[in-house]
């Protein structure tokens, strides 16, 4: 067990990975010598010289040499530098990635896994505080994992690595390091599609992922209602049992992300629970997040980003409705 | 000012339209070589003529026909060894006959059933990629894995004059040539995209000079003449094998239309369309086997007959083949999540009322 923050803990979670399968291949833009722009592939190069491979800037590049790199029986494990360049690669992983099992029936698979920075909170420049999780759970084919700790960030990228379907996996780089927590230093997987619920209540179900499940603890802790926290931590394929049940038994839920409300995750979540439990409703069920428009650079980013004062009253609201 | 860097682009032909080839320059290739390309020439004309009758009889979708380019489609895949890899694009039928893809599959493929491509691996091929260019980027990830296990394999990436204008095709040249991969990039330069002619494709006088920025070699071929398109990716192949990637334009002319959903009377005139006509592939090569004592009529008869009987047969076991509606649930992901449990479920009561 060591003390460990988001960073180290992927970084652990290649190295050790790399370590047992030797068909795993890095491959992003200046994640060799230089260890990637996070750090977060630091030392591995050194250790695996031939399996960390700096690209050119050529993202729909590197996605589409990972598909490729994928049915020959490799592991690409693909490094985008920030999500908002992910942008070019959408069309290798829609129109591909996320298609060839499908189009040839089986005969093909393209298991990459791609990994990214994601989110805002860290005052950056345009491009790189965006929330585009949505884009790829709106794809078939694919699943998108956000971890909110070191402890998930290691077994959740070591079950992405081990899944059979091509993962994005999106790292809230607002956690990179500004917390730190136990890791086991032997491997363990934390399965795709399940969430966590991490305080269990009686009130209210508040649903998240990302960085704001760390923002909500001691927002829940400051307020006299029995609220149960949801890490989604998968948001495609979606947990629904956990969502559902946790609705029935509090009758009142909240969702909240950074990324824009419409057509959002908390949009569909909030569908869910209207299909599946309208009747245990004690109240609307309120969505907390951006607002519809473009993510703002750093100047006036806080004023985007759903703050402790917007959460406390989406609460207030659905308690004294 | 000094001259830092000069180019040249070599342009093979070895057959002409009066089917004559160049001794010196002709390949080695034996009396059954050039038969057997005859044969799958003649078979890839007749499956594309029976895709196209029926899709207007409603039997298939929409089909994009190869009509006049079978010279550069067979020529080029007789080049390669069985263990090279065809990355295709849509317009490779007589690829994947020549490989020995099972028939039926195509027809089943173009019949709009995925089924159709689902022994491709077996075939050392990737299935048919319709967003133009983008599945040259999986033929450097496969070239990328296959030098990185030690092989010696070749990847034949397909595209057509199109595709040049797509950032992909950059992407891939280029990484191709960073990494040294062993990639062939063929294009089958048939003068047109949809309506957009050459001229408004690029403004590079040859599609073969590309190669140059990229750093490696580029050359253009007579795409109707088999023998220069066979020499051509045979070389091509040899350097590619030394990790060399190299593009290879092969100049050619789609006689028939973009797709079946397409009329290209509207923007081809006649008078070019009979001009392309008179350089057809097919009656090169037989002009050139009839000069050699190569052929005879029987065995044109036969290898005609021989074609059809086999292309009939396919089309009855294709449309023999029973879907299973549940299919589009299957293949997704490797197992079926919650979520898509429950719609299946729903899809059944569907179904079933």
């Amino acid at each position: 067990m060591s003390n460990l923050n988001m960073v180290e803990a992927i970084n652990l979670a290649l190295k050790q990975e790399m370590e047992k399968n030797k068909d795993i291949v890095l491959l992003g833009e200046d994640i060799g010598i230089n260890g990637g722009v996070f750090r977060v592939t630091e030392g591995l190069y050194k250790k695996f010289p031939n399996r960390v491979v700096d690209t050119p800037i050529s993202e729909s590049g590197i996605i589409g040499m990972s598909i490729g790199m994928a049915i020959y029986g490799l592991k690409p494990v693909a490094e985008i530098q920030f999500e908002g360049f992910t942008y070019p690669a959408l069309d290798q992983l829609i129109s591909h990635a996320a298609r060839f099992r499908n189009r040839t029936r089986n005969n093909m698979t393209a298991s990459l896994v791609l990994r990214s920075p994601w989110g805002g909170g860290v005052k950056a420049l345009e491009h790189h505080s965006e929330s585009p999780e949505t884009y790829f759970a709106h794809t078939p084919g694919l699943k998108v994992v956000i971890p909110s700790c070191p402890y998930d960030a290691k077994g959740l990228l070591i079950s992405a690595i081990r899944d059979k379907n091509p993962v994005i996996f999106l790292e809230p780089k607002k956690l990179y390091r500004s917390i730190k927590q136990d890791v086991p230093e032997e491997e363990y997987a934390i399965p795709i599609g399940k969430a966590n619920i991490l305080s269990e209540g009686s009130d209210l179900t508040l649903i998240t992922y990302g960085s704001f499940v760390r923002t909500v603890i001691p927002i829940i802790n400051s307020l006299p209602y029995s609220i149960e926290l949801i890490d989604l931590r998968t948001l495609s394929p979606i947990d629904y049992e956990t969502i559902i049940n946790s609705v029935k038994k509090t009758g009142r839920a909240i969702i909240l992300h950074e990324a824009p409300r419409t057509l959002g995750i908390g949009a569909e979540i909030s569908a869910l629970i209207m299909e599946n439990a309208l009747l245990n409703l004690e109240a609307p069920v309120l969505r907390v997040t951006g607002y519809d428009v473009v993510t703002p650079a750093l100047k006036l980013e806080d004023y985007y980003r759903p703050d402790e004062a917007k959460i406390k009253r989406a609460i207030e609201r659905v308690m004294n409705f | 000012m000094k001259v830092i860097k000069k180019f040249e682009i070599k342009r093979i032909g070895i057959m002409n339209e009066k089917g004559i080839a160049n001794k010196k320059l002709m390949p080695r290739l034996s009396k059954e070589d050039i038969k057997r390309l005859y044969e799958l020439m003649i078979i890839t004309r007749v499956f594309d003529s029976k895709a196209i009758a029926l899709q207007r009889q409603g039997r298939l979708g929409t089909y994009a026909p190869t009509l006049g380019q079978e010279a550069t489609i067979i020529g080029s895949s007789y080049a390669l060894k069985r263990s090279d890899w065809i990355i295709p694009s849509f317009r490779e039928n007589g690829m994947f006959i020549h490989r020995n893809y099972p028939i039926d599959m195509l027809f089943q493929f173009w019949a709009g059933n995925e089924a159709g491509m689902s022994k491709v691996k077996e075939v050392n091929m990737l299935p048919v990629a319709i967003p133009v260019g983008t599945q040259l980027l999986h033929a450097v990830g496969l070239a990328f894995a296959s030098k990185f296990k030690n092989e010696n394999n070749v990847f034949m990436a397909c595209f057509s004059d199109g595709a040049t204008s797509t950032g992909d095709f950059h992407e891939a040249m280029n990484l191709a040539s960073v990494y040294k991969l062993p990639v062939i990039f063929l294009c089958q330069n048939n003068q047109y995209a949809i309506s957009t002619p050459l001229s408004k494709q690029t403004g590079s006088e040859t599609i073969a000079q590309k190669a140059i920025a990229y750093g490696f070699e580029g050359i253009q071929v007579d795409g109707n003449d088999v023998f220069a398109v066979y020499s051509a990716v045979k070389y091509a192949a040899e350097k590619a094998r030394k990790s060399n990637p190299i593009l290879i334009e092969c100049l050619t002319y789609r006689l028939g239309d973009h797709t079946t959903s397409d009329d290209a009377s509207k923007y081809r005139t006649e008078k070019e369309v009979s001009f392309w006509r008179s350089k057809d592939p097919i009656d090169r090569l037989r002009i050139y086997m009839q000069k050699n004592k190569l052929t005879a009529k029987e065995y044109e008869k036969k290898v005609l007959e021989d074609a059809e009987k086999i292309i009939e047969d396919a089309v009855a076991k294709a449309e023999s083949i029973k879907l299973n509606p549940e299919d589009i649930f299957m293949h997704t992901y490797d197992e079926l999540s919650n979520n898509l449990k429950e719609q299946l479920r729903e899809f059944r009561k569907n179904v079933k009322s």
